[in-house]
């Protein structure tokens, strides 16, 4: 089943770099949240993830703080 | 404890690990890679215009192409398993991580440096909840706000010019009686109207309930607080060399060398930024740890 996933990050950040690839290369589609150009979508990164670091993915509904590749894995299924 | 002898482990995954890995592969060692993430310091480099091929390539992206260059000899790299302990049994070195024990007949230590920290009050609890050691990274996430850079460095100078384009107001806490760094930065960052520098200024706290609400600094004139809602460490670096206990440091921690990338103990060798190496650079490292594979071949050779 295909799964809803968020990336939130900063073009600028290399673990958001590498979590992008990371799920690319897993044939996961995925809405990339570049929340340098939006204030908005900060506030909801902060209020879902309780912190300000990026990257955050929400995977459905579970949210994943950092490139936590173990973590990723688990919540996608792979 | 694994029945498995390696003939090498590289402890590290930066350009130095990344580097030797590929020349281990290459002399067909039996090898694994230990290490907490993939690219090290390079990884978190904005713009990098020196490394000889690339006119302009970011942190992310080389450390991408890296990555890609492991694969391509299907390395056995784990990630997320930093080193822990190091010691030596008769001609075997051992490496514990948190989840299990290796043993090998060599070592490569190329496990880089970290960002430096404060030691105040409050560093840890707003770690990533306003305080960051990245403003590459975590800049955009402080559009119109005010913030603190501490340091007084070329790190510092650059955590503010970035920040300049972001923040409404940057701090400059530099606990040094003038701010260090290029002249071309320094220039820059005063000329733009925006840093309030304040020398001989030392942070002694964190503050804020949930996410920063500002730091409490000190200086001749006493204590005071900042309204900041971001703080920026750009202190320096510090080697990550503390699970290597028996290996020869220098003052500031960093694992001796010789010429040959050998340390002071049998079958450990190092190379990179955690080394007394003269000059951190990220060819500097790449190039040290290819030579330190090579060294620990021919050791592994002789040994035979």
């Amino acid at each position: 089943m295909r799964k809803n996933v968020k990336v939130y990050g900063t073009p600028t950040c290399p673990f958001c770099v590498r979590a992008k690839k990371f799920l690319e290369d897993n044939n996961i589609e995925f809405e990339n949240i570049d929340i340098s150009t939006d204030a908005e979508k900060t506030r909801e990164m902060v209020k879902k993830s309780n912190q300000m670091g990026v990257p955050v993915l929400d995977i459905e509904g579970e949210i994943i703080v950092g490139f936590d590749k173990d973590k990723i894995t688990q919540a996608l299924g792979l | 404890m694994q029945d498995n002898l390696f003939d090498l482990i590289i402890i590290g995954a930066g350009p130095a690990g990344i580097t030797g890995a590929v020349y281990a592969a290459r002399k067909g060692l039996n090898f694994l890679v230990l290490t907490g993430d993939i690219g090290g310091q390079a990884a978190w480099s904005s713009d990098i215009e020196n490394y000889t091929g690339y006119q302009f390539v970011s942190g992310a992206e080389l450390t991408i192409k890296f990555e890609e260059h492991m694969k391509k000899y299907n390395i056995d790299i784990r990630e997320n398993e930093p080193a822990g302990e190091l010691s030596r049994e008769g001609d075997i070195v051992l490496v514990k991580t948190a989840k299990t024990e290796y043993a090998a007949k060599s070592v490569v230590i190329a496990s880089g440096k970290q960002s430096k920290e404060l030691g105040v009050p409050g560093e840890k609890e707003f770690r990533n909840k306003g305080l960051a050691y990245c403003a590459t990274c975590d800049g955009p996430l402080f559009a119109g706000k005010d913030v603190a850079v501490i340091g007084g460095g070329n790190s510092a100078l650059d955590a503010a010019l970035q920040l300049i384009k972001i923040a409404k107001k940057i701090f400059i806490v530099n606990i040094s009686p003038e701010l260090g760094g290029d002249a071309v930065m320094r220039d820059k960052v005063i000329k733009s109207g925006k840093v309030i520098v304040m020398n001989n200024t030392r942070v002694t706290g964190v503050l804020g309930d949930k996410f920063v609400s500002g730091i409490s600094v000190s200086n001749k004139e006493g204590e005071r607080e900042l309204a900041v809602e971001g703080v920026f460490v750009e202190i320096g670096l510090i080697p990550n060399s503390d699970f290597a206990a028996d290996i020869e440091k220098n003052d500031q921690g960093e694992i001796k060398v010789n010429c040959r990338n050998e340390t002071n103990v049998k079958g450990v060798f190092a190379a990179g930024d955690v080394t007394d190496v003269p000059e951190k650079q990220i060819i500097i490292a790449a190039g040290e740890g290819s030579k330190a594979v090579l060294t620990a071949s021919r050791y592994l050779a002789i040994q035979e």
